[in-house]
């Protein structure tokens, strides 16, 4: 058992080295960054992170980007709620075309959709609004939502739904009161997975905004280009890009690997 | 059994508008373009399947399909293994477990871009880590920005390390369903680890395992961020994969029309391959 051990200590070694040497280099000055090789920041400076947390388009851009994954992560949950308890309980005309469908939509490259979704969200009046990315980002998170949560829904035993129509509850009464609490980790689960794929894109949040709701992520290229090579900056606002996820991961860590486990393909 | 009631559309009605929404227009617009030529202003000629035909015999298509396959093969042929021997050797019970699964989930929350940045401070060759120990503390030569090979293996690792993770917590999630009776009776037959391996773990990690290689393969095939801002395709070409010679052409060159007959092509082959990852590993499921 213990010698066992090691490959996962190894393999986590392996996946803490560069994130070490990106928040060691968001501690240390731009001089000591260029002049040469450390270890350790020689010289301890927040200098980095006051620019971040004291200049607008630094922090409007966490503001940004948290905003329109929470309503993503809102909207995703909520409508594929409904749909998912459909595939799990009926059946009806389609029902597995439509599934397949669902899940191709993760398939299509991002890049292909860039220009065309440029044009449909200014034609709708949303470019560079919190909504135009949220709901662009609807297009991989949902079907991964309906997924997830129909998995979930497949482990609740159907006598649960019958059982409450007998005592007559009406659907949104047992849905919300029954039902919902029964699968509350998948709701977790689900959330997790749209915040986390909606935190980490870029090529289409950055696509369809700005300056009002431009992400995080757009802000570093562009200081990273603009700015000479601010080194210190960028690895500072990299490492506050790490908060929100390992915060929300703690949430669900529980949960997490059974999320997926209880999917169907 | 589930029963037959055609109101479930009405339950998959808000997803499917939002979807459709999302997927069918700017999908007709890509179609739009990609039979038509514009020279601006909005103009657009009939152009037939022109397009298609000069991308599908393109040698600057193919190499960059080539690269693509290529590097896809590659790291499924590590991640997938890899991510199976460290689900393998993990705790199944106790205070590590936690914080294993979150320390390994840590690499995939990450904004993509900055999974770029970060390797590319990490590697470089003077003040990185990994380029300052390779190159003055193991004396080898390594400059990722110059030599394609050293391109190659960066990508390659930096996609190890940032999403074997995946891998690991769905084989992890099909192995802790196991119950610890089918290791009992193992042992009570004398099975050798390699037999546990195969009749009992394997089996009970298939489905996981054919969900994993799916979006691997799907996400893989797709990618752009990071190894765009790793390397920007270089040195030279040798690191452009498709969704990075794609937008090179569409927003680089502005050439709508072969950008988008690209595209198609480019989605038609992702969606041809799942099947036929889907078909294969699902196919002994029916007997």
């Amino acid at each position: 058992m213990k010698k066992r051990s090691i490959i996962p200590i190894l393999y986590i070694l392996f996946l803490m080295l560069p994130i070490y040497w990106l928040v060691a280099m968001s501690f240390k000055t731009t001089q000591e960054i260029l002049g040469g090789f450390s270890l350790f920041p020689q010289t301890w400076t927040l200098a980095s992170y006051r620019t971040i947390f004291t200049d607008p388009t630094w922090y409007w851009g966490y503001i940004n980007s948290i905003a329109y994954v929470s309503i993503n992560t809102v909207i995703s949950v909520t409508v594929a709620l409904p749909a998912a308890y459909a595939f799990s309980r009926y059946r009806f005309l389609g029902d597995k075309q439509l599934f397949f469908w669902l899940l191709t939509n993760r398939m299509a490259p991002a890049a292909v959709f860039a220009l065309p979704f440029f044009q449909l969200y200014s034609a709708v009046g949303l470019f560079d609004t919190y909504w135009a990315v949220a709901l662009a980002h609807c297009l991989f998170n949902i079907p991964l939502a309906v997924w997830i949560l129909e998995g979930f829904m497949g482990g609740v035993p159907k006598e649960l739904d019958e059982t409450a129509f007998v005592d007559g509850y009406s659907f949104p009464r047992f849905f919300a009161t029954v039902f919902l609490p029964t699968i509350k980790a998948g709701v977790g689960v689900a959330a997790f997975f749209c915040f986390m794929f909606s935190w980490v894109e870029l090529l289409l949040a950055k696509t369809l905004t700005a300056v009002y709701a431009k992400p995080i992520a757009a802000t570093m290229t562009k200081t990273a280009s603009s700015a000479g090579y601010e080194l210190g900056l960028l690895a500072a606002a990299g490492t506050l890009t790490i908060i929100p996820g390992a915060i929300v991961i703690w949430f669900v860590r529980n949960y997490i690997a059974k999320g997926f486990a209880l999917g169907r393909v | 059994m589930r029963k037959v009631n055609q109101k479930g559309w009405f339950f998959v009605l808000p997803v499917l508008i939002l979807v459709a929404f999302n997927a069918l227009v700017p999908m007709m617009t890509v179609v739009n373009y990609s039979v038509q030529e514009t020279f601006g202003d909005n103009v657009f000629f009939w152009q037939g399947l022109d397009w298609f035909q000069q991308i599908l015999r393109s040698e600057r298509f193919h190499a960059a399909l080539g690269r693509q396959f290529l590097f896809t093969a590659m790291i499924l042929a590590i991640e997938v293994p890899l991510g199976v021997i460290i689900a393998l050797s993990m705790p199944r019970k106790g205070f590590w477990v936690p914080v294993c699964l979150v320390t390994m989930a840590l690499p995939m929350l990450i904004p993509w871009n900055v999974v770029g940045a970060m390797w590319n401070i990490f590697t470089l060759p003077d003040i990185g880590l990994l380029g300052y120990l390779m190159n003055h503390t193991l004396g080898i030569d390594y400059n990722m920005t110059q030599d394609p090979v050293a391109a190659w293996i960066t990508v390659i690792v930096m996609d190890v390390w940032h999403w074997t993770s995946l891998v690991v917590l769905l084989c992890y999630a099909g192995l802790v369903s196991i119950p610890d009776a089918y290791y009992q009776a193992a042992k009570i037959d004398g099975a050798s680890n390699w037999s546990v391996f195969r009749y009992i773990q394997l089996p009970k990690m298939k489905q996981v395992l054919t969900i994993a290689v799916l979006l691997r393969f799907m996400d893989s095939f797709n990618i752009y961020t990071e190894p765009f801002v790793l390397t920007g395709g270089g040195p030279g070409n040798s690191t452009t994969l498709l969704s990075i010679d794609l937008v090179k052409i569409a927003l680089g060159q502005f050439d709508l029309g072969p950008a988008a007959a690209m595209s198609l092509i480019y989605f038609a082959i992702t969606l041809f391959v799942s099947w036929l990852f889907y078909t294969l590993m699902t196919r002994n499921d029916a007997k």
